[in-house]
């Protein structure tokens, strides 16, 4: 019996039958998501995929397909994340006085954790490593990135942190200590479970990736320009990329520092975050917001960039202030290190700590608002054509001034006391990350679709999605402040019904059905469009009169991207070309592109089995998962024949067939 | 002529360079083992607690920066002489950042620290509560 006890406890560490859900609601949450994989997996053999899977997708190492996986990814943790918001906020319009709703106390927490971590993590994150993975080689000119075998490594890190969270619905718990996980809340004494280390783990691994994606598109933007194209040459989107990957190298680290300390409080016993032994728990706060604030950051500024170029080509114009939008950027990369605590004024620092960041916090919010005029005075007499991705501009123009001016007021430390942790900061924040980040991604996407696919998106759905998100997130959020000021806090599971909160949680309710109803119609709108592709077709490769060197490829983008180098003298190079009718006169060449390999998903999955047996505590399989990961290194370090040539003839005939099959200069 | 995409033209300025090749296994190897050796002198100085608690710290810290430099030159490579302007870019806005983080916890921390209770008194604190 004790013999057996030990043996389980070797091979399976914690993991044992009480792992799995302990009630309908969270066995619902575990079917749905096995089905989901099951069908998944029955799918691709029914239809006998899994080679053309292999070869086309999982092997990859073309950063154009890496972007489309990201955000697929992203787009089903879309939909986890939004099943998640149904939940909570069916709870908070029915969970009144004696009525104590469908969801338990602790399950309540969890869901709020999942929504956080997996919004920012793996939606807003996952769309914008995609749409950059798809956009910036292009822009610059670069037929790839600079290491492809560290890109496809960081997505395949991003898809194991991504299947580690999603594990915790079908064995275990998930964290129920909010989207930070806080101690001493977050510590082994008040969270036993192993909820916690799923979102240490899932994060640790997840943002590894992003690290090593960061590096990799600083080095792909400064070294790999095509020729001619000098720094203030580049399209803003690339100025902001590099911002956002310069944060992402700097912050990151703190997070992964971070997260390894509260582990080790965990596992081994530690006291870094504990009250006790000379610990303390607002070290944890200070280093997680150290990395929270850029963080923001480090998803906004890319939107800012899709939106300067989206503006442009829309309103017909160049970017107007190309170089303050350019030193906005900078600012904004330097001031987001100065700023994070604006999260925790109420921790009890003195007031000139306080009032220090709450300067600074105003102050950031100075280059911002440059960025919001420069792309007005770009519309100013412009040609404007409202096409959805201006839709989008336009609603993100509305939501981020309203929710930045919110923000600006809880720069001021005494109202930040009143406002802390209410819903009031829930409303500000999903303002600044819905009507910012997640515009400017849905933007980029309706943009460069037919870039990507060689089709558009069906125009009319594409108004309807707009309108369905914008108005549906205002009656969303809008309560959301009344709600703040009326002292309800966030993470609310329950509340008396003498408050009279719940018809505005109702209507907020209402607001979550209408983006509901939003996201339905983006299905159907990526359905309808496939099934009208040919209808739809881009035969130009530039369907919108487009202004930089992505739009001088064809729809879909060539493997080799360019056939011939481009050449850049100004800024808007293609838009100058197009002008000037200046033919390109290079000659073609040989190409020479990364081969397929399946290595770096060997990694991502070494790296779930890490991250998997340390969360149940199987250190055999954390092990192995390590030492997989290691000699994976060492084996593909050994191989010098990872790439392949494709000959200047071969080349040139692809060109001249797409070329006649669209009427492409 | 094999131009052979861009990529390597650009890739070749990372890695090699006119100054004497760093990035030799020997340099690995004493990069690495001086690491270790820096560690493990930090790890056995707190444990045996051979000195007060300034000196200790002062000694932490040499250590630290100590390898710090050394990670800068063995692994980073930064005595290589490529783009010289923008390797000083980027190393001035890591020291920048690094400034402002450390200086700024350490900052908030002490303020922090100064407006609660010292841990003498809060442990006295403390023990009055449990015997009552
Ligand atoms: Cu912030």
């Amino acid at each position: 019996m004790i013999m057996g006890t030990i043996f389980a406890s070797f091979w399976l560490g914690k993991l044992n039958l009480k792992a799995l859900p302990p009630n309908y609601i969270q066995m619902g949450g575990a079917v749905m998501i096995l089905s989901i994989l099951l069908g998944l997996l029955l799918f691709i053999t029914v239809t006998k995929k899994w080679k053309w899977l292999y070869r086309e997708w999982l092997t990859t190492q073309d950063p154009k397909k890496i972007g489309v996986m990201y955000i697929l990814v992203a787009l089903g943790m879309l939909l986890r994340g939004g099943a998640d918001v149904a939940l909570l906020r069916t709870q908070q319009s029915i969970s009144v006085g004696h009525n104590m709703g469908i969801l338990s106390a602790s399950h309540f927490q969890q869901i709020v954790s999942a929504h956080g971590t997996i919004m920012i993590f793996f939606v807003a994150m996952g769309l914008m490593f995609g749409i950059i993975n798809l956009i910036v080689p292009l822009q610059i000119g670069a037929r790839d990135v600079a290491f492809p075998f560290l890109n496809a490594t960081s997505f395949w890190l991003f898809f194991a942190g991504m299947i580690l969270v999603n594990a915790s619905l079908v064995l275990g718990d998930f964290a129920a200590t909010g989207w930070l996980a806080y101690p001493p809340l977050s510590e082994l004494r008040y969270s036993p479970t192993v909820g916690v280390d799923y979102w240490i783990w899932s994060l640790e691994i997840a943002g590894v990736g992003s690290l090593m994606a960061g590096i990799n598109f600083i080095v792909t933007i400064l070294k790999m320009r095509v020729k001619g194209m000098s720094f203030m040459k580049m399209p803003m989107f690339v100025w902001s990329v590099l911002g956002s990957m310069f944060l992402v190298a700097f912050a990151f680290p703190i997070l992964t520092v971070c997260l390894t300390l509260l582990a080790l409080d965990r596992d081994l016993g530690t006291h870094f975050f504990t009250a006790g032994g000379g610990g303390n728990m607002m070290m944890y706060v200070n280093l997680i917001w150290a990395w929270g604030h850029p963080e923001v950051y480090i998803l906004v500024l890319p939107s800012f960039g899709i939106f300067s170029e989206i503006v442009a080509t829309f309103s017909r114009k160049r970017l107007f202030g190309y170089t303050s939008m350019v030193w906005a950027i900078a600012a904004i990369v330097l001031l987001s290190f100065t700023v994070w605590l604006h999260h925790f004024f109420t921790m009890g620092a003195g007031s000139n700590v306080n009032g220090f960041f709450g300067i600074m916090t105003m102050i950031i919010a100075i280059p911002t608002g440059v960025k919001i005029f420069n792309w007005l005075f770009t519309m100013y007499r412009g040609k404007i054509k409202m096409d959805s991705p201006m839709l989008w501009f336009i609603g993100f123009v509305v939501i981020f001034t309203i929710g930045g001016m919110a923000g600006v007021l809880m720069a001021v430390p005494p109202i930040d006391f009143q406002l802390h942790n209410s819903l009031f900061l829930i409303a500000h924040f999903h303002m600044m990350i819905v009507g910012g980040v997640l515009f400017g991604d849905f933007a980029g996407i309706s943009y460069w679709f037919p870039k990507i696919f060689g089709f558009k998106l069906n125009e009319r759905l594409g108004r309807l999605v707009f309108w369905l998100w914008f108005i549906g997130f205002l009656v969303a959020f809008i309560p959301l402040y009344i709600l703040g000021f009326m002292g309800a806090t966030r993470r609310l599971d329950h509340y008396s019904a003498g408050l009279g909160w719940q018809a505005l949680f109702i209507v907020a309710a209402i607001g979550t059905v209408l983006i509901g109803l939003g996201v339905g119609v983006q299905i159907l709108q990526i359905v309808i469009s496939v099934r009208d592709r040919k209808k739809l077709r881009d035969t130009t490769g530039d369907p919108w009169d487009g202004r930089s060197l992505e739009w001088s490829t064809p729809s879909p983008v060539p493997v080799y991207s360019f056939a011939r180098l481009p050449h850049v003298t100004e800024r808007d190079a293609f838009w100058v070309a197009k002008r000037h009718k200046i033919k390109d006169k290079s000659s073609y060449e040989d190409i020479v592109l990364p081969k397929n390999t399946p290595l770096s998903m060997v990694i991502g999955i070494s790296a779930f089995a890490t991250g998997f047996g340390i969360v149940w505590h199987i250190w055999w399989l954390a092990v192995v998962g390590l030492l997989s990961v290691v000699v994976t290194i060492i084996v593909r370090s050994m191989d010098e024949d990872t790439e392949y040539t494709i000959p200047a003839s071969e080349v040139k005939k692809m060109d001249r067939q797409l070329r006649a099959e669209g009427g492409l200069r | 002529m094999n131009v052979s995409n861009n990529k390597h033209e650009h890739l070749d300025v990372l890695v090699s360079s006119h100054q004497p090749e760093p990035s030799t296994l020997k340099n690995y190897i004493i990069g690495f083992t001086s690491s270790v050796i820096l560690t493990m002198f930090a790890y056995l100085a707190v444990t045996h607690q051979f000195a007060g608690k300034w000196v200790m710290i002062i000694i932490l810290a040499i250590l630290a920066m100590t390898q710090f430099i050394i990670q800068l030159i063995y692994f980073l490579h930064i005595n290589q002489e490529f783009a010289p302007r923008l390797k000083l870019i980027v190393l001035l806005s890591m020291l920048t950042v690094v400034v402002i983080l450390v200086g700024g916890s350490i900052w908030i921390m002490n303020n922090l620290n100064g407006r609660m209770m010292d841990t003498k008194a809060m442990e006295q604190y403390m023990n009055s509560q449990n015997s009552l």
